[in-house]
This record gives structure tokens, sequence and C-alpha cells, in this order.
């Protein structure tokens, strides 16, 4: 999900007039801000997609029905009758929404019962395995699509560095571009896998499962992420990092007292950890559902603002509310935006899906890329007007979904009849 | 088909936009916005005309030629005018925003004026209709095959491309002519507006006579840029100020001095 970190005008020295001003700043502020929050959550989101779907188009490998399914989906797909089909894909996408949720209880326990260190080395292997074995396939078959021949070692070299670099950048410290690079990297490898994997029908149900469940786990009180924030408040401490994408250098705000910048660290890697491994208790709903936001940021908000009643109301509070709130950054020139990877991940796999399956072809996969934009653009445009804690998924899925399906049924053949004339509309 | 025709037709349609795009708006961030949501307002109208199409054929008789010419042309008429009708509707969205955020800051300036809200929009539909009709096109054009080979014309893709050029400046043109239009309360002008696109549309019925549909509309091109022009404000006074270097304001605006 989405959050952004608003700064604050210095407060001025006469209170009354000078506050009306600066209020009537805030407002003309937060619009301007605002609207370079969603560009700087539009780019990368549009990269992400482009990489995406440069890959499907170019490596047919993602596109290559090679017989092989996750664990998670057991239910194959070509089956005999459309009845068949449609309940094998209702019963995938059940194991996998529960296998989400199971992960996601499993990880509350880990923290309720404090095994912290579990937790990190686990997202730790995670980004390990995503930096290096799923960038050394995506790598391989490249090199295969176009005929180019390499040798093991240089391939080595290069890999290893690729993958020291990015577990620094991920997990440490390196220069933003790079680390967003990295992330963006991951992020649309994380969806290339799941293109591969799962099989249509299944995909696109587990996509409209996923925003529905997010736009539950956010609008209900009894959510395990829930739990799992307001225990981290009780105890008055940062949560495990998450995989956060961030547009500005924020972490030393976060981590003033613990002088670790440990805002990055692979909490997305949950989804990656999926398709290889069974019972690996990694959360991976956090990344889908609030999209890793900073926990640490946002108990250190509700240490200051008292309690809230989400976690995710309080995260839309501290986005939207300026002018209510003590400077969170250190500069307060720099205001930054952090989507969850988990956001991303299912951008770019709408997009992806459309473009690998759709006949439409280009149209289809343009109409999703826009609605996905706008529904960007309307989560962040709603979050302002209501001021409510509102996920990041539900929108653009369902924007996505419907332009998909409408595109791919309805606007493909008059599209179609209209180039073979030549008539233009 | 080679290279060259792909990335020929490509910068021949998307050229001039895309040139605009990154002179003028790439750097405002909410121009960008605005002109996403303009696209996805045509994407909107599109859909609906498609799917009053697809209603329509499927209740027609699918194996008379002539009868489902009919339906497209009648689905064309049908797209232009849902067309206009979002572009009105986008107006009437933009105009209530705008007031609304003028209220929420009690300042005087907005953040982005109707004439640039006019601009940006007009692109925002041009992008999309252009991408819609050339991409598919463009994306056969760079795979294998010979062009025109059952006796069809041999300039299909260079034409597509320029019609897709002009029509990509005319929703353009269309936008900034009809905002002030609606701005100024002058029907007559949207009315031409419409009637405009409408002839527009309807001259590529004659494709593949090239001649005959690409010369008139580059003719309304070229006639709508002007008037474009003159209704945001434009005069030949300004333009020759601009040209020579001599125009206080411009040269203000990017900070340049005399």
């Amino acid at each position: 999900c989405l959050r952004a970190l608003n700064g604050q005008p210095p407060a001025a020295p006469t209170p009354r007039v000078v506050e009306r001003e600066e209020e009537e700043e805030d407002e003309e502020l937060t619009l301007k801000y605002g609207a370079k929050h969603v560009i700087m959550l539009f780019v990368p989101v549009t990269l992400c997609m482009v990489v995406v779907v440069a890959t499907i188009k170019s490596v047919s490998f993602y596109t290559q029905n090679d017989g092989q399914r996750l664990i998670y989906t057991p239910f194959p797909e070509d089956t005999d009758t459309v009845g068949q089909r449609a309940l094998n894909s209702i019963l995938n996408a059940t194991i996998m929404i529960t296998v989400i949720i199971v992960m996601t209880l499993v990880l509350v326990m880990l923290y309720k019962y404090r095994c912290y260190k579990v937790i990190q080395g686990w997202l730790f292997l995670s980004s390990l395995l995503l930096l290096f074995f799923f960038s050394y396939i995506y790598l391989k078959e490249v090199f295969k699509t176009y005929n180019l021949a390499m040798d093991y070692i240089t391939l080595a070299i290069i890999i290893w560095n690729f993958g020291v670099v990015g577990m620094m950048c991920i997990h440490w410290k390196g220069p933003l571009r790079l680390q967003q690079a990295y992330l963006i990297m991951i992020s649309a490898l994380m969806a290339l896998v799941f293109i591969k994997y799962l099989p249509e029908w299944t995909a696109w149900l587990i996509l409209a499962v996923i925003s529905v469940y997010d736009l539950l786990a956010v609008l209900c009180p009894k959510g395990p992420l829930r739990i799992l924030v307001e225990t981290a408040q009780e105890r008055n401490e940062p949560i495990f990092p998450a995989l956060i994408y961030s547009s500005t250098m924020v972490w030393l705000v976060n981590m003033a007292d613990t002088d670790r910048p440990n805002r990055n660290s692979t909490e997305a890697a949950s989804p990656q950890q999926e398709p290889q491994e069974v019972a690996s208790p990694v959360p991976s709903s956090p990344s889908q559902d609030d999209g890793g936001f900073t926990q640490s940021w946002v108990s250190q908000q509700e240490h200051r603002l008292g309690p809230l009643q989400s976690t995710e109301e309080t995260r839309r509070e501290i986005q939207q509310m300026p002018s209510a709130r003590p400077p969170v950054e250190e500069d307060d020139e720099e205001r930054g935006v952090k989507l969850g990877l988990g956001d991303f991940i299912f951008y770019s796999m709408l997009v992806g899906k459309a473009s690998a399956t759709a006949s439409g072809d280009w149209n289809t996969t343009l109409a999703c890329f826009v609605a996905i934009l706008i529904g960007l653009c309307l989560t962040l445009l709603l979050l302002a007007i209501f001021k409510k804690a509102l996920p990041a998924l539900p929108i653009s899925i369902f924007f996505g979904l419907v332009f998909y399906f409408a595109t791919d049924n309805l606007v493909r053949p008059f599209m179609d009849k209209l180039a073979l004339h030549q008539f233009y509309i | 088909m080679t290279a060259a025709v792909f990335f020929g037709c490509t910068f021949i349609a998307f050229g001039p936009a895309i040139a605009l795009f990154l002179f003028t708006i790439a750097r405002e961030p909410l121009r960008v916005i605005f002109l996403i949501a303009g696209a996805f307002f045509w994407l909107v109208s599109l859909l609906l005309s498609s799917l009053v199409w697809f209603i329509s054929v499927q209740i027609s008789n699918k194996e008379s030629a002539a009868q489902q010419k009919g339906l497209l042309i009648f689905g064309v008429v049908l797209s232009v005018l849902l067309q206009e009708t979002f572009r009105f509707a986008y107006y009437k969205l933009l105009k209530k925003a705008n007031e609304g955020l003028l209220t929420l800051s009690q300042e005087e300036t907005m953040p982005i004026s109707i004439r640039q809200l006019a601009y940006v929009s007009g692109l925002g539909f041009g992008f999309m209709s252009g991408a819609f009709s050339v991409v598919n096109i463009l994306a056969d054009s760079a795979g294998p095959g010979t062009v025109g080979i059952h006796g069809d014309s041999q300039h299909y893709f260079l034409s597509s491309a320029f019609m897709t050029m002009a029509i990509i400046l005319l929703h353009m043109f269309w936008g900034v002519v009809f905002f002030d239009a609606c701005e100024k309360q002058r029907w007559w002008a949207v009315g031409a507006v419409v009637i405009s696109h409408l002839l527009v549309s309807c001259l590529t019925f004659q494709n593949p006579e090239y001649v005959a549909s690409l010369v008139p509309t580059y003719v309304i091109l070229f006639l709508m840029g002007v008037w474009a022009f003159y209704s945001a404000g434009g005069s030949l006074r300004n333009l020759k100020l601009c040209l020579t270097c001599k125009d206080k304001d411009l040269l203000l605006a990017n900070h340049r001095p005399r």
C-alpha cells in the first residue's frame, strides 16, 4: 500500500496570521507535492511494467507452458470441460490465498514470540534467492533468446557482482537510484515468475481475490496485520524492516534510535518464496496488503499521536494531514513516497499477463497500463479526500481487470475491423 | 518489413506528439496526471462505443458484408460523437475540480490554468487515439511480410503513420478550441469541432485512396491549428515577438535575459 511522508514548513514566530497563511500554503503545497508524489510513483511503476512487458514480448520462456506448476496451484487448467477448468482455477486461487493468510499468521506468531532472528534471517535468504537464482535464470533465458554465447566464468562473475551489490543496496546502504533500480528489477523478476507459473484463469482469480483481501484487511478491524502493528506499538519498538520502494532517502528518520537503516529488507521476498518452498513462514501478505510500510515509522507516529484505530488509517492520516503533523523528516524540503513492492509485483503481473495472453496485443496492454495508473491516481485522490485507510491494490486491479476483459472482447474486434478498412475514429 | 519502416513510421506518427510531451508537459507533474486522465477518458469512450457496436453486430446478420460495413460506419460515427461527449464531460469535471481546488486553497491563482488543461487533455486524447490506431500496425511492420502482396496499396504503413500524426495533432487542437468555446459559451464553435471530427473520420472511409483522405485531413489540420492558435490567445504580433526573442513574458518564464 501507499505511504507518503509530508514534511512541514517550519513554524513561524507569530502564531495566528502566519498559521493561516501556513495553512493556505500547505494546501497549495499539498496539491503540488501531491501531484509530485503521484509522478514519483508513476515512474517506477511504469518502468517495472515496461521491463515485464519487454521481457514477455521477447523472451518466450516466460510464456511457454512447460507443464510445471507451483506447489500452491496443483490443479491443472488444461482440462476437457470449461466447468472443470473453472473449478480447478477456483481451487487453485483458494489454496494460494489460504497459504498467504497462513503465512501472515505465522509471521504474527513469530513476531509475538520475539523470534526476530528467524524472521530477519529468512528475509535475507529470500532476497538472496531472488537476486542470485532468479536473475541467473533470467539472464540465461535472455542469452538463449538472442543466441549469445557466454562462458560460465564470466557469467559467474556477473551474477556474483549483481547479487552482492543488490544485497548491499537493499539491506544496507547504497546510492538511491541504484537501490530503486534493484527494487524495480526484483519486482519485475517476481512478477515474471508469477506470470510463468500461474495458469491463466488462476492468475486472474488470484488478482481479484488479492485485491478483495487487501480491501477487507484494511477496512475490517480484525486483521493479523493490525495485531502485528499493535504488538509493535505496545513494545514500542520497530517491527522487522519491510521491503518498500522509497523515492527519497528517509531512513535516518525512522532508525534514529537504532542507527541501522533497516527499512529495506526483504519482506516482499515472501511472494518469491512461495514458488520454491512449501512451508516457509514468509510474510507474504504484508507486502501485498500494506506494501510493507515502514512499521517502525508508523509506530513512531502512533507513539507521538497516541493510539489510532488502525494502522492503515494511521498511514493515510500521516500521508494526508501535513498541517497536523510534526516534521517527520530531517529535511523539510524533501518529501518522499513509499509504495510496497507487493503492489509493484501485482500491477506488473496484470500488465504482463495482459500482454502475454491477450489476442488484442498492444491495445489491451496499453489499456491495462492506463487503467492501473489511473487507479493509482484515484487511490491517492480518495486518500486526500477521505483521509482514511485505503489499500493501493483494489482500485487499480479492478480497473485493470475491467479494462483487460472489455478491451480484449469488445474493443479488439472493433479496432481490428477499423484497421482492416483503415477507418480512423 | 524492415526496421527502417518500423522506426520511420513510429517517428512519423508519434514524433511531434512526443516532442510536445517532452518539452512542455514532462516536467510538470500536474500536467502529466491530467494527460493520463485525458487518455483514460478517451479509452472509456472507446469502450462504450465498442460495446454498442458489438451488441449491434451480434444481433445483425453476420453474413451480409454490406450490413457489416454499414454497422462499422455507424460504429465510427457513434464513436466520434461519444469521444466529443467525453471531452465535454472531462471539461465539466476539470471545471468542478478547479473550483474545488480554488476554494480549498483560498488563493487567487490556480496551479494550472484552463488553457493548459485544454492543451494537455487534447494531447491525452490524441496520444491514446493515435496509440490505439497505430501500435498494432507498427508491431506488424517490424515482423516479416510483404506489403500489398494481394494487390492492396503498398503505402499502407506510411499512410497510417501520417494519418495518425494528423489525428493526434487534431485532437490537441480540438481540445484547445473546444474548451475555449465552452468557457465562452460559444456553442457554434463546439458544434464546429464535432463536425470537423466527423468530417475527418468520414474522409477516411475513402481509404485506400490516400490522396482523397490525407490531403483534406491535413488542410483541416492546418485550419484547426490556426483556429486553436488564435483561441489560445496567440496573434501575429505575439508570434513575431516570440520568434525574434523579444517577448518579455516568454523570456521571463524561461529565465533568459533578452
